[in-house]
């Protein structure tokens, strides 16, 4: 699936009128948190789906973002908005870091050492308590009552990393990232060094990751090492979210963050009051399912395996060369 | 002195069970070249099947175990079976994609226990878990002694079928060279089918001989996934004698840990241990062992 020039600009720019349509405070809060994922899954399709080193540990760079920008108030006394400034930078340093240790793993070792390194920073960030504040986390005011502004910074930080990832991958770097990703024992003997395009490929991942955890700090006013550390709710959903959407492809990770969000707040408010309480138990059990039905159905995502769907929505088998099927 | 043969003597048994955990998650690693990310959850189901059967039915959890192991076996076969043979035959971009839909498994049953059971905490405490044996002033806990001494068995029942009978020769086979074996006529769907479901099973053990001294919430799961790893790399994968030193290596350490360092540091010893292995000492034990 390929997106005309005509519909990026249909969706950009209905994402820039939303808000002013939709006045209620919490659709633009869910579609705040839908551009945070829009965020954290693109970064680690970067790195997993177009480089292929499957990274378990994206919480450590939304964490540091969001601690970055936390610790420039609790710590320094300075407002929480410089972390929009570091968070970005800090997180692309502890991925090189990160990086230049794990690289030299590969496949699901790779995929262990992330999981493991995510798990000793986020004890580091429970025990240590005099410089994180440990399991109190950190509180701060936050800026503006209105969702607007927070809203259209979400929707630049998003429609900016969406940007860079189109601008790598149609670079001489992203066809590096995708040789390594088919083959890396090839590429590197046609003279890639693998190291170097896959630590690339880290940093600029791990710098919008923090990015978007510093924008969580300021929004959503409130961290602790549970919450942005987390494992199952960052590292895993960020991959979910990827394998939803189509890995590999630019508007998959948007389109599985969106589903996400949507799906769980949707159970989380019960079908918006349709259904009885119980119900708002299921969200992560129904987004669970959706990914076992996706893995084994759609291999690709929503949006890799496009043609697979439409066929089936036109129900005119498979299409023939040369023959126009509905909805093409 | 007395503290210290205390620490580690309490790590010898705990390490015990994990060695059955990391044997369970070793043999699914050997033969299907899969990480399984749904081994701490596939444990969790077994313990809350252990926890009904003594709050309802009052059953011994000693005696549950042969209600668990047959239990997960099946829905260990069934998982393999509908939901990662299929993904073989799929041409995917991200080769991980059993791995990814083990990590769906994994969260499905944990929510499911959720919904269930909901998240607050169960333990099973029949009148025998707050004795001790007493071997001169070291205390040893009787049931992670029971727990320890099954674990042995089963252990020693696994190496038995592997090296003796057909059906084990052939999942030591398909783990070696699954092309080869297909060559001489081993149905090797149905070894992997087999293999998970003892997997299952055996983490299942571990998970029933643990609720007695532990406590359970439907969030263990993954804190045990995480584990079954730790003692698998440290093993070398695929080795079977090597996740039983594993277990004991990482229940040590953490038991060391844990009296030494802080409580709260606990997990991140065996973490830490993992990291370095898996950096300098890939392989693992394995060299040291043929099985």
């Amino acid at each position: 699936m390929k997106l005309m020039r005509w519909q990026v600009a249909a969706v950009v720019a209905a994402s820039l009128v939303f808000p002013l349509l939709v006045r209620s405070e919490y659709y633009q809060h869910v579609i705040i948190l839908a551009l945070i994922w829009v965020v954290i899954g693109s970064s680690w399709n970067l790195l997993a789906g177009y480089t292929g080193q499957v990274s378990f540990g994206h919480a450590i760079f939304f964490g540091i973002g969001a601690y970055t920008a936390g610790l420039c108030s609790y710590k320094l006394g300075v407002s929480a908005w410089w972390g929009m400034i570091f968070g970005g930078p800090v997180a692309s340093l502890i991925g090189f870091v990160i990086g230049w240790i794990c690289f030299r793993l590969r496949g699901p070792y790779f995929a262990l050492a992330t999981i493991a390194v995510g798990e000793i920073i986020r004890l580091i960030a429970v025990v240590w308590v005099s410089f994180t504040g440990g399991m109190q986390g950190i509180l701060l005011m936050q800026t503006f009552r209105s969702k607007l502004p927070y809203y259209y910074l979400a929707l630049f930080i998003a429609l900016m990393c969406l940007l860079a990832i189109h601008v790598v991958m149609r670079s001489k770097w992203g066809y590096y990232f995708v040789a390594i990703r088919e083959d890396e024992d090839a590429a590197e003997s046609m003279g890639v060094n693998a190291f170097r395009y896959k630590s690339l490929s880290l940093i600029i991942s791990s710098f919008f990751t923090g990015l978007a955890g510093a924008f969580y700090m300021n929004y959503m006013a409130f961290i602790d090492p549970e919450v942005v550390f987390s494992l199952h709710h960052i590292s895993i959903m960020a991959i979910l979210v990827g394998i939803i959407g189509g890995v590999g492809t630019l508007w998959g990770p948007p389109l599985g963050a969106f589903i996400m969000v949507l799906l769980q707040e949707t159970f989380r408010s019960a079908f918006f009051g349709l259904a009885p309480r119980w119900v708002s138990e299921l969200h992560v059990l129904a987004f669970g399912l959706l990914v076992i039905f996706v893995i084994l159905y759609l291999a690709n995502g929503i949006v890799g395996d496009w043609d697979k769907i439409r066929r089936l929505w036109s129900s005119k088998g498979p299409s023939a060369p040369g023959v126009v099927g509905k909805g093409s | 002195m007395g503290v210290f043969v205390q620490t580690v003597v309490a790590g010898i048994l705990i390490g015990g069970i994990y060695a059955l955990v990391g044997i369970g998650m070793t043999l699914i690693m050997g033969v299907m070249k899969i990480i399984n990310l749904a081994h701490g959850q596939l444990m969790m189901v077994a313990m809350y099947i252990t926890y009904v059967l003594y709050e309802y039915a009052h059953l011994d959890p000693y005696v549950a175990l042969l209600v668990t192991m047959p239990a997960l076996f099946v829905l260990g076969a069934l998982i393999q079976r509908f939901l990662l043979n299929p993904l073989i035959r799929v041409e995917a971009i991200l080769p991980e994609n059993q791995v990814l839909m083990t990590v769906g498994i994994g969260m499905v049953l944990t929510e499911i226990a959720r919904l269930i059971f909901h998240s607050d905490y169960k333990s099973v405490r029949p009148a025998y878990t707050s004795m001790s044996l007493y071997l001169g002033s070291i205390a040893f806990n009787l049931p992670m002694c029971i727990a320890f001494g099954i674990a042995v068995l089963l252990t020693i029942g696994l190496f038995v079928f592997l090296l003796k009978t057909d059906m084990g020769k052939s999942v030591r086979a398909t783990a070696q060279n699954k092309e080869a074996a297909l060559l001489l006529g081993i149905n090797a769907e149905r070894i992997t089918v087999f293999t998970y479901g003892l997997g299952a099973a055996l983490v299942a053990a571990a998970g029933t001989l643990l609720l007695p001294i532990y406590y359970l919430f439907p969030d263990l799961g993954g804190a045990f996934t995480l584990k079954a790893f730790v003692i698998t790399i440290l093993g070398g994968l695929g080795s079977t004698v090597g996740a039983i030193v594993g277990g004991v290596v990482l229940g040590i350490s953490e038991s060391l840990g844990a009296t030494y360092v802080s409580m709260a540091l606990k997990d991140a010893v065996g973490m830490v241990i993992f990291l370095l292995v898996l950096i300098f000492l890939p392989g693992g034990l394995k060299r040291l062992t043929k099985i």
